[in-house]
């Protein structure tokens, strides 16, 4: 039965440093974070006591599997608003706290570009003269690697876990009409240099199986990855690794909040006897990606054949009827569920009629009119090198340089609610209680990580809070509790802990 | 796909009024559409890196998930 969708978004960012020939990017993310910790926020750890990313939801854990900070000590830090910011691998990455609506992790997304922004201004400060690091939110170098932009959703343990990847893998296939980024080029393994076009998707190139357990190679369109980061026996949290990072705030809120809503349809069994499953997704995602005319059939596995749009027209009319009979309350408070599915059934019928009426809201079609203008104007093709620059510039955080900036795409927040939200955390998850006893006991707590705080109060042993329901921990639960407690031994007596 | 069509027939009202106040206006909204882009084109060839391909060439990532 469906459970309320809390979810979060991961973002690895891009990370060059200008002006410098030797520059380490492992450094370079480092340095941008560790800046930032110092300028503005408090340095808490982050705890990998319950981490185990080689558990597969098919029922088997790789052996010798270890989350990669482990075994290189990079930093890793949680920030008052409740996020986790850290280097991975090679780069900055941001995890947003959970979030209980779409539109709140609208903002929170958000939230983690300016972050970004902030942490470049204190990094600055600390470079040589004439050296400069920049960061970029997409998910691509155009050189054949790729950088992740991950969903999370929060899922009922009950829900096979093959139902689920049988009936989304349609849905994540083609909801890149919408979610889609843009790329000019090619990078599919084997594919030549030669073919230069423009794709909707920056992802698709990079998906070579349709479900796995991996992130960095043969990446799967449903990855298995089970690690809940709450109560094991009630929830699942579905990893979601082939999405575009997304600029525009429509396209974030349609990538979730229709996900979202596709997840009930699966928890509630509510696809009936229509069965939309895909004959070949691999071949799909590709093909659905390379034709920005949107006219390319991809066929189903019952032999029919339909565009990715009709597809998602589909999806539409039985998340549609869902909500007539049962509601979509689980999606977010507040008619949260109701106002995606009102923006999906716009978004799908503006693709239909005309997609370039959607420069101003989804990132691909922005993309793809500014790119078939400036060709225009310069008598270029796709090929030129103004035009790399120009797709890798949309995606460049700094206000000067950003070319997403300048094209006046739809807002749905308000920027001074982002920039609250860098520092506080969201009000109605286990984020709230994390992100205020960091605010208010900093120096009490030695670790944090999803689902549990350690606190010190300098006497052995450290005491451990678990968090293992996401939605408890909200301001609703705890604020009476904060409420007049004076020191964090106060706090865990009143908890019980 | 006749019954894709017979939705589209029934397409929300907003389309319905946005095709209507679209019409009469329409080469109006192309002037503009075209005067908003030449402002854009202007300040992309001012804010596009120098050396394009220099600066394309020097960006890759490596270690992504």
């Amino acid at each position: 039965m469906a459970i309320p969708k809390v979810c979060g978004i991961e973002t690895e960012y891009g990370i060059q440093v200008l002006g410098s020939a030797d520059a380490n990017p492992t450094s370079a993310a480092s340095l941008l974070i560790n800046a930032y910790v110092a300028d503005v926020a408090t340095r808490v750890g982050w705890d990998f006591e319950d981490e185990s990313p080689g558990r597969d939801a098919r029922g088997f854990a790789r052996e010798g599997s270890m989350p990669p900070e482990v075994e290189t000590h990079l930093v890793n830090t949680v920030l008052t608003n409740g996020a986790r910011y850290y280097v991975d691998h090679a780069h900055p990455e941001y995890s947003t706290p959970e979030c209980a609506s779409p539109q709140s992790l609208v903002l929170h997304d958000r939230a983690g570009e300016v972050v970004l922004l902030h942490s470049l201004e204190a990094a600055r400060r600390l470079l040589p003269p004439g050296e400069e690091i920049v960061v970029y939110k997409n998910n691509s170098d155009g050189k054949g690697n790729s950088y992740g932009c991950h969903e999370n959703y929060l899922v009922d343990r009950s829900v096979p876990f093959a139902r689920i990847a049988h009936q989304l893998s349609s849905h994540l296939v083609t909801r890149q009409v919408y979610t889609g980024a843009g790329k000019v080029g090619r990078e599919t393994p084997g594919s030549s240099s030669h073919q230069v076009c423009f794709q909707i998707s920056q992802r698709a190139d990079f998906f070579e199986e349709v479900v796995g357990l991996e992130t960095t190679l043969k990446r799967p369109i449903v990855n298995t990855r089970d690690e809940p980061h709450a109560d094991p026996q009630r929830y699942r949290r579905l990893h979601v690794i082939l999405g575009d990072a997304n600029l525009s705030e429509v396209a974030t809120l349609l990538k979730v909040g229709v996900t979202s809503i596709m997840l009930l349809l699966v928890e509630d069994d509510a696809f009936g006897e229509r069965d939309l499953a895909l004959a070949n997704p691999v071949q799909a995602i590709h093909e659905v990606s390379l034709d920005p005319t949107l006219r390319q059939l991809v066929e189903l596995a019952n032999g029919e054949k339909m565009t990715a749009l009709e597809l998602q027209w589909e999806l539409f009319d039985l998340a549609r009827k869902h909500a007539e009979d049962r509601g979509l309350a689980e999606v977010g408070p507040e008619g949260s569920g109701e106002e995606v599915l009102g923006r999906w059934e716009q978004t799908l019928a503006a693709l239909e009629h005309d997609p370039a009426s959607l420069r101003h809201q989804l990132d691909w079609v922005a993309k793809r009119e500014l790119i078939d203008a400036y060709c225009a104007r310069h008598g270029c093709g796709l090929d030129d090198h103004r035009i790399a620059a120009l797709d890798l510039q949309y995606h460049d955080l700094r206000p000067s340089r950003s070319l997403f900036r300048r094209l006046e795409m739809e807002r749905l927040v308000d920027e001074a609610d982002v920039e609250a939200a860098t520092r506080n955390p969201p009000r109605e998850t286990r984020a709230y209680f994390r992100g205020e006893c960091l605010k208010r006991y900093p120096q009490a707590i030695v670790a944090a990580n999803w689902d549990s705080i350690v606190f010190d109060l300098g006497e052995d042993p450290l005491r451990r809070v678990p968090m293992m329901e996401p939605l408890r921990g909200s301001a609703a639960h705890v604020d009476t509790l904060f409420d007049g407690c004076g020191s964090p031994a106060e706090l865990l007596r009143r908890l019980g802990a | 796909m006749a019954e894709r069509e017979l939705k589209k027939r029934q397409a929300p009202p907003r389309e319905t009024t946005t095709e209507v106040e679209e019409a009469p206006a329409a080469s109006e909204r192309g002037e503009k559409l075209k005067a908003e882009i030449d402002d854009i084109l202007d300040e992309i060839d001012e804010v596009l890196e120098d050396n394009a391909e220099e600066f394309v060439r020097n960006y890759v990532q490596k270690g992504g998930q």
